[in-house]
């Protein structure tokens, strides 16, 4: 199948978690606290983003199909996408977009630090995801990419530490072990290993 | 297929439950009409009655106990709760707890008192006038609802045991039974669910022992079919399905102090200066159709109680003893 066509699909679906949450809300379905509601959805598309970016290129040496490592832009993209509603609507709705007290919340509560630099360095991510920007930085470009490793492990951090008081891990242990697979497999004698 | 016999209209179906329950409701209807407060007018009506008619309560109206707020809308009071027996999201309570048997339900009260005892529902709901209270319930997770409970003050209960000069605290057991709740299969608390009070906080005259809310017995999401309310606290001091009251010299060990004890201690008290350790507890998203995107509301102190319950803790250090 033509590449074009599979990034539109895959565009289009990237869009339904955000379809589905205004359809909710103009059925009255956003629960009885949509706030939360819309945070928690957007914080999971986020991680379930970052997944789908990081298993394109395992898919790539499982399958021998390059195309699929052309989709990671536009998946990552999104993770970045929903990770910005998840971050605006917390500073929007629970600090007032008060700069200092949105501050003050991160430096204070490690498990928000957490998101919150996840969230930087995604940004860092997003704004150089373009070609002029690959030009510009050349061989750093590569290496700044890289740090998706690290914002992976941190929104597992963020996600897990918002879920310990109430020690429900079910769905945290499942991401924890998806994106653990994931880096993983990058080990170069396992990468070796399942390469085609 | 579907067969349709277009002479059936479906207002003459009896309803699936009604008729499942048929002998149990004629009972209801010939023995226990007055009190389910049904006029007799409509017994001719035995088959069509849908639940809600017996679901009614009677209770006045307690002014100097409800607070002006807005009402939570009884739909979000009913189907955004926690609840875990029944599971660990919001709308697992109101999806599973169906299952949850509340009537025959018999409560004990025993321990450090003069007259333990067991007392089965409908006389536990008789032994004081029902009121009315409108209160504030505030989640430690930082929301809020509105809520109008109706039953009457713990106290009222408490004096009939007659609590010996020893008892400090009351425990309030729960019922766990895997049976009828989905959710004790999983871990996360040691069931049953336990929560407690001093026994000064047990009798103050806001702990109310609650057998419903907007006027209709308690929905078993809610804890039927009698569970506390102590509107100063965060809600999960609120312990529901209640099945034994345990009066004690120490102090429970309560379920969430139990699992997590650097997040939730004993008292709990709702406290806008001490934060959870991972979030503020100085504002609420208050539940009440408000606009989503209305910021969220100041947290009170003691939930706005301060003047009843106050005394309760002077000279106590709130930091320490949260």
């Amino acid at each position: 199948m033509n590449i074009i066509l599979v990034k539109r699909i895959v565009f289009v679906l990237g869009l339904i978690p955000l379809l589905r949450l205004f359809i909710l809300g103009y059925l009255g379905d956003l629960t009885a606290n949509p706030i939360e509601f819309i945070t928690r959805s957007t914080g999971t598309w986020t991680i379930t983003f970052l997944c789908m970016t990081l298993a394109m290129s395992p898919l790539r040496w499982i399958t021998g199909f390059s195309q699929w490592v052309q989709l990671r832009k536009t998946l990552g993209l999104f993770a970045f996408f929903y990770g910005f509603l998840h971050f605006t609507i917390w500073y929007w709705l629970d600090h007032n977009l008060n700069f200092l007290a949105m501050i003050s919340d991160v430096i204070k509560r490690p498990f928000i630090a957490m998101g919150f630099i996840a969230f930087v360095i995604m940004s860092l991510l997003a704004i150089t995801s373009n070609q002029t920007a690959m030009r510009l930085l050349g061989g750093k470009w590569k290496m700044l990419h890289r740090f998706i490793y690290l914002i992976a492990i941190l929104a597992v951090i963020h996600y897990f530490w918002h879920k310990e008081g109430k020690r429900d891990f079910t769905v945290v242990y499942i991401y924890t072990g998806i994106i653990f697979s994931l880096l993983f497999i990058r080990i170069p004698w396992i990468k070796r290993f399942i390469q085609k | 297929m579907i067969f349709k016999d277009p002479r059936i209209k479906s207002r003459d179906i009896t309803p699936q439950d009604v008729f499942a329950h048929r002998r149990k409701l004629l009972k209801i209807l010939t023995v226990g009409s007055l009190a389910a407060g049904l006029s007799s007018s409509l017994q001719y009506e035995a088959f069509a009655l849908t639940e809600n008619n017996q679901k009614k309560l009677k209770a006045k109206y307690n002014q100097k106990y409800s607070v002006k707020d807005k009402h939570t809308s009884f739909k979000d009071a009913t189907n955004y709760n926690n609840f875990y027996e029944f599971g660990m999201d919001k709308d697992d309570p109101a999806r599973y707890a169906k299952s949850l048997i509340t009537r025959p339900w018999t409560i004990s009260i025993e321990g450090l008192v003069q007259k333990p005892m067991t007392i089965d529902f409908d006389s536990l709901i008789k032994l004081s006038a029902l009121e009315e209270r409108v209160y504030r319930m505030r989640c430690v997770e930082g929301w809020s609802m509105v809520i109008p409970w109706n039953g009457f003050s713990l106290l009222n209960l408490l004096n009939k045991v007659e609590p010996l000069g020893t008892a400090k605290y009351v425990e309030f057991i729960t019922l766990a039974d895997p049976k009828q709740m989905p959710g004790l299969s999983s871990s996360i608390i040691a069931w049953p669910y336990l929560e407690g009070l001093r026994l000064d906080e047990a009798m103050n005259p806001l702990t109310f022992l609650t057998f419903g809310m907007y006027g209709e017995i308690l929905p078993n999401q809610n804890g039927a079919p009698v569970r506390i309310v102590v509107p100063w606290k965060y809600g999960f001091k609120s312990a529901k399905s209640i099945v034994k009251i345990r009066l004690t010299d120490q102090e429970p060990i309560t379920s969430w102090h139990r699992t997590a004890p650097m997040e939730y201690g004993f008292y709990s008290n709702v406290n806008p200066n001490v934060s959870h350790p991972r979030w503020s507890q100085s504002t609420e998203r208050r539940i009440d159709g408000r606009n989503i995107f209305s910021s969220k509301i100041k947290t009170e102190m003691f939930n706005g109680y301060e003047e009843y319950v106050a005394q309760l803790y002077a000279g106590m250090d709130l930091r320490k003893f949260y």
